[in-house]
């Protein structure tokens, strides 16, 4: 790609040694930094610089690097995954700066998602959400019934598999001024509601998950619409309606 | 089978502030078209308005709904502040570096500033008002001046369509009781019933020669901060009823929108037309 150039650049990332420790922000510099690079390889690039210096590396969440995986993190100048739209950290990349910038680095902020070390928050919330209600139970005793025997409007089907595409990254959390969880429990809860398989537990589905929500400390919605706006994955506010509907008919069921 | 928290739950909350919110929308468009008789300029603006008036404080089913909308805007800012209490412990360790204004409108993100000081004017307004219509004991009754003679009478109307000579209170023949009843002084019974002239205390409030001015402009500035809470509020009420639909969304949002623009507008056109254009 001929629009390649090196770019030198300021970070400030935050540091803290573990989840006991009190954090702050400490300042870098990072010359000839591509900007044909992934804002991960470029923290790559820095921890070896630190490395090298024998001084701590950064501690940041990864693992696909291609943008799947809902594994990578971080609050970048500002905003959750960074300034890109509908892309996660991985696959941000450094041309979306200029040389000479100074960029923030931190981790999710929520009392849900506690600082484990430097950018790593611990997310098992969203697993323990999951667990309360995120599934559809189906006996496996080798007699399972193929899933296309069961028809689907399509429609619903599509609604369902876009709500689906929610990685579970946390950045809907993380933006929200009141971190709350909505859109992630939205989607979760849509995911199922909207398919016949999913609508057999669907009363206690919406209960139990939005109680588990409410009991791992995060806000409440008040559809200010940020969590829209920054997920990755476009997950739309329609969910958090759905979620809404599908709890207002469980409780009074 | 899960056991629903259904009166503290996150959504829960959401509910009854979107519920509460709707019927005081809906309040605020009733409240608007009593208020807009303020500007008519028939010759028996004040009487029309008096005599609303009188039916918005006496007719039982009005009573109902005040008390609904009593207790919608106590409720609404009870939940208001669980809310932001809550939301604040959410997230103990702020950003260093946010930008929330690439995600999120400004009156979204403030909706509890704005609510407060919606409650303040409320509060101010009730006592301006309300409590003056129910508690006061000076408040005036509605006169009207009629040629008797070549010589211009001061009356008394009353809510019978009558009028009593206000010579006559003044010298004592009939008397004044419960703030509104006329009684014979000589056989103590009583004979009319008056309106209260909250006409005449609504225009001398905001003609007031050195606090009018000010009022009137705390009003307008009152009305712009109601514009940008309903901004916010109105859609986002069906958005916690579960009402998002593709199809409607836009139906909503513009509903919404116009709302928060026309309400608050008219409603601060009305001091502004008592202020400047009353004589």
């Amino acid at each position: 790609m001929g629009s390649n150039k090196n770019i030198n650049i300021n970070l400030k990332i935050w540091r803290q040694k573990d989840a006991k420790s009190k954090g702050q922000i400490e300042t870098y510099k990072l010359d000839n930094v591509s900007t044909a690079s992934s804002f991960l390889e470029m923290l790559d690039q820095l921890n070896e610089q630190l490395i090298n210096e024998r001084k701590e590396p950064v501690a940041f969440d990864h693992d696909c690097r291609e943008g799947i995986c809902g594994m990578c993190s971080l609050y970048i100048n500002g905003q959750a995954h960074g300034p890109a739209s509908k892309v996660t950290t991985c696959q941000l990349h450094m041309r979306s700066f200029k040389d000479g910038d100074t960029i923030y680095v931190e981790p999710w902020r929520s009392k849900a998602f506690p600082v484990i070390k430097d950018l790593i928050v611990d997310r098992s919330a969203f697993d323990r959400i999951q667990q309360a209600g995120g599934f559809v139970s189906v006996n496996t005793s080798g007699r399972t019934i193929d899933a296309n025997a069961t028809p689907v409007p399509k429609h619903d089907a599509d609604r369902s598999f876009e709500a689906a595409a929610c990685i579970g990254c946390g950045a809907c959390v993380a933006s929200c001024k009141n971190g709350s969880a909505m859109l992630f429990v939205g989607a979760k809860v849509s995911q199922y509601a909207l398919l016949p398989q999913g609508k057999v537990e669907a009363t206690q589905r919406v209960l139990n998950m939005v109680r588990q929500m409410d009991e791992e400390g995060f806000g409440n919605c008040t559809n200010t619409g940020a969590c829209e706006v920054e997920c990755p994955k476009g997950i739309s506010l329609e969910n958090i309606a759905r979620m809404n509907r599908e709890y207002l008919f469980a409780s009074v069921k | 089978m899960a056991k629903s928290a259904f009166l503290k739950s996150s959504i829960a909350k959401k509910y009854w502030m979107a519920l509460t919110g709707l019927f005081l929308c809906l309040f605020l468009t009733g409240h608007l078209l009593g208020n807009l008789q303020l500007l008519s300029t028939s010759k028996d603006a004040a009487l029309h308005f008096n005599q609303y008036a009188l039916f918005m404080t006496t007719n039982p089913a009005v009573k109902i709904l005040s008390y609904l909308t009593y207790i919608s805007i106590i409720f609404h800012a009870i939940d208001g502040i669980v809310l932001t209490v809550q939301n604040r412990k959410a997230r103990p360790v702020r950003y260093v570096m946010n930008k929330p204004g690439k995600n999120t409108i400004w009156a979204s993100r403030n909706m509890a500033v704005l609510g407060t000081i919606i409650l303040v004017f409320i509060v101010t307004h009730m006592v301006s008002f309300w409590a003056r219509m129910h508690f006061d004991k000076a408040m005036p009754l509605q006169t009207i001046s009629i040629n008797a003679g070549g010589m211009p009478q001061e009356f008394y109307v009353t809510t019978d369509g009558g009028y009593i000579p206000k010579m006559q209170v003044d010298q004592g023949q009939i008397k004044i009781e419960n703030r509104t009843e006329f009684y014979d002084a000589g056989a103590n019974v009583k004979i009319k019933e008056g309106y209260k002239d909250l006409y005449k205390i609504t225009v001398a409030f905001f003609k007031q020669p050195q606090y009018g001015l000010l009022y009137t402009i705390l009003y307008v500035i009152s009305m712009v901060v109601l514009g940008f809470h309903l901004y916010h509020g109105f859609g986002s009420a069906f958005q916690s009823l579960g009402a998002n639909n593709p199809k409607y969304n836009g139906l909503i949002k513009t509903f919404g929108y116009a709302f928060a623009i026309i309400v608050p507008l008219l409603f601060a056109v009305i001091p502004v037309y008592i202020h400047f254009f009353i004589k």
